[in-house]
């Protein structure tokens, strides 16, 4: 499948997913999508850190209309998970009912259909799926 | 430190109009200010215009208009601040000696139906990601977890608002809703109902800020701050953020620099007009401002210290949730209905005895502003 955007996420073989981050040489954090320069610390020292694919779920609602430029099905999950790297990400979720989650909750990136371009081909994005489904 | 006072304030109402330009509202938000200044053309040494959708050099159609220019005329956009950026600009020209006397006007005739922000890049919108109101939710759902809140009050916020908002003639929604009616309403992402947001409008809205002597309403003190790195869950919606729950948001960045200029706290106001964008939006509020602790807010609006027979009133107006909100105009809307209120012609939403008063607004960028008000 065609990303929505390259740079942003890595298929894995195993069906999980990494997000393609930066870690800052200074200050050691990581940040999302990959940067030159460090949002936190300003310093020009990062290099390429694959983040995820475990994290748990901090934050999540539904979304039910579609969002301008969106061309995808809805309702689909919108969230926020904390990656196991230590910084949060907003995403995707693929579960869309919120009596589904819950915080704390184990989830793992994956990729995602989003809709076929005009070609007819797929498109896909980065999301959570709750662990075990 | 120079006095900056209030010398005259002109709205045009906020809602729908058609038959308007944005020029228009404009233009008559400019008229009723300076009328109530008692001033016209040549009585004041720059302008600065707040907004985000008018286009190119918006301020200057205005006082074109008018037949007022010649002066430096200044357009501001800072999203839902820019009205606020506008005013912050203009007291501190005051303050700095360049001018004795400062036009400042905000108008918009915003977009209607979703709102498509050429703040996300069109490959998030492609993603579902350029979704505002979810990061509402979020905030909400934050709220609920860590704060103590709950669904109805969520909806007790809008119901307290459009209340207060019957009695505002500037205000688009003049009708009470019930708790019922407000959760009832359509889910636009959960938790938040339909009635929970505010509505994206039309107005415009004017002050006269001038040197002052003593004898009017001073601005004491007036603060924008933009967001630090590091919260992803600010109205700045990067893609990631750190695991930092310290970090404080603009609002309290912008708080902290106002009370300190103020030489006040939170326990000295009396009346406060804070962005409630939604009714999550007001809560989170009263925590960065320090009207409550942070993880009180639950327990300070359950005690009714927020409604208008409480301790610290806050949106007697009816807030954006009646008024709805024109970006360029709100901001400055905010800060006329606190004057109001320390002048005592606030009506039947007056807070009685009312000496000392806030205007909040935060919003895109992420740009927060406090501008304080007060005593005479
Ligand atoms: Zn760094």
């Amino acid at each position: 499948m065609q990303p929505v955007r390259e740079g942003l996420f890595r298929a894995c073989d195993d069906g999980t997913a990494r997000l393609l981050g930066g870690r800052c040489g200074e200050c050691q954090r990581v940040h999302f999508p990959r940067g030159e320069t460090c949002p936190y610390c300003s310093a020009e020292d990062c290099s390429d850190a694959e983040l995820g694919p475990r994290g748990t779920l901090w934050l999540y609602t539904s979304v039910l209309r579609a969002p301008p430029g969106y061309r995808g099905d809805v309702p689909f999950g919108f969230g926020i998970v904390e990656l196991e790297q230590g910084a949060r990400v907003i995403s995707r979720l693929t579960e869309a009912d919120p009596a589904r989650l819950r915080r704390g909750q184990s989830m793992r990136l994956v990729v995602d259909r989003l809709h076929n371009d005009e070609d007819g081909n797929p498109v896909s994005t980065y999301a959570f799926a709750p662990e075990g489904e | 430190m120079t006095r900056v006072e209030i010398a005259g304030v002109g709205m045009h109402p906020f809602g729908r109009f058609d038959d308007r330009s944005v020029v228009d509202l404009g233009v008559a938000a400019v008229r009723a200010a300076l009328a109530d200044a008692g001033i016209g053309a040549g009585d004041f040494q720059a302008a600065f215009c707040g907004s985000v959708y008018s286009g190119v050099a918006a301020g200057h159609k205005v006082l074109t208009v008018l037949g007022m220019t010649g002066m430096p005329i200044l357009n501001v956009e800072a999203g839902c601040a820019s009205g606020a950026a506008a005013i912050d600009l203009g007291v501190s020209a005051i303050r700095e000696g360049r001018y004795d006397r400062v036009l400042v006007f905000g108008m918009e005739k915003m977009p209607r139906g979703i709102i498509r922000s050429s703040f996300f890049e069109p490959w998030r919108e492609e993603a579902g990601l350029a979704v505002t109101p979810a990061y509402f939710a979020l905030r909400a759902q934050k709220l609920m977890l860590e704060s103590g809140v709950t669904r109805e009050m969520l909806a007790q916020v809008s119901v307290k608002n459009h209340d207060n908002g019957v009695d505002n003639p500037n205000a688009m929604f003049r009708k009470p809703f019930t708790v019922e009616q407000v959760l009832e309403s359509k889910m636009v992402c959960d938790p938040l109902t339909l009635f929970m947001l505010c509505s994206p409008n039309e107005g415009a809205a004017a002050v006269v800020l001038e040197r002052g002597t003593g004898s009017r309403v001073p601005v004491v003190a007036s603060a924008i701050r933009s967001h630090l790195p590091g919260s992803v869950l600010g109205e700045h919606t990067p893609l990631s953020g750190l695991i930092d729950d310290d970090n404080p948001p603009p609002t309290t960045l912008a708080a902290r620099a106002a009370f300190e200029q103020a030489g006040i706290g939170p326990q000295d106001l009396d009346v406060c007009e804070v962005q409630d964008t939604d009714a999550a939006r007001e809560l989170n509020t009263c925590e960065e401002l320090g009207l409550c602790a942070v993880g009180g807010a639950g327990e300070f609006f359950a005690a009714g210290h927020s409604q208008m027979t409480g301790r610290i009133p806050i949106n007697p107006s009816g807030g954006l949730l009646s008024k709805g909100e024109p970006l360029g105009a709100s901001g400055i809307g905010g800060v006329i209905d606190v004057y109001r209120q320390l002048r005592g012609f606030a009506g039947k939403r007056q807070v009685e005895g009312a000496r000392i008063g806030l205007a909040h607004t935060v919003g895109r960028g992420a740009n927060a502003s406090v501008i304080i008000l007060g005593p005479l």
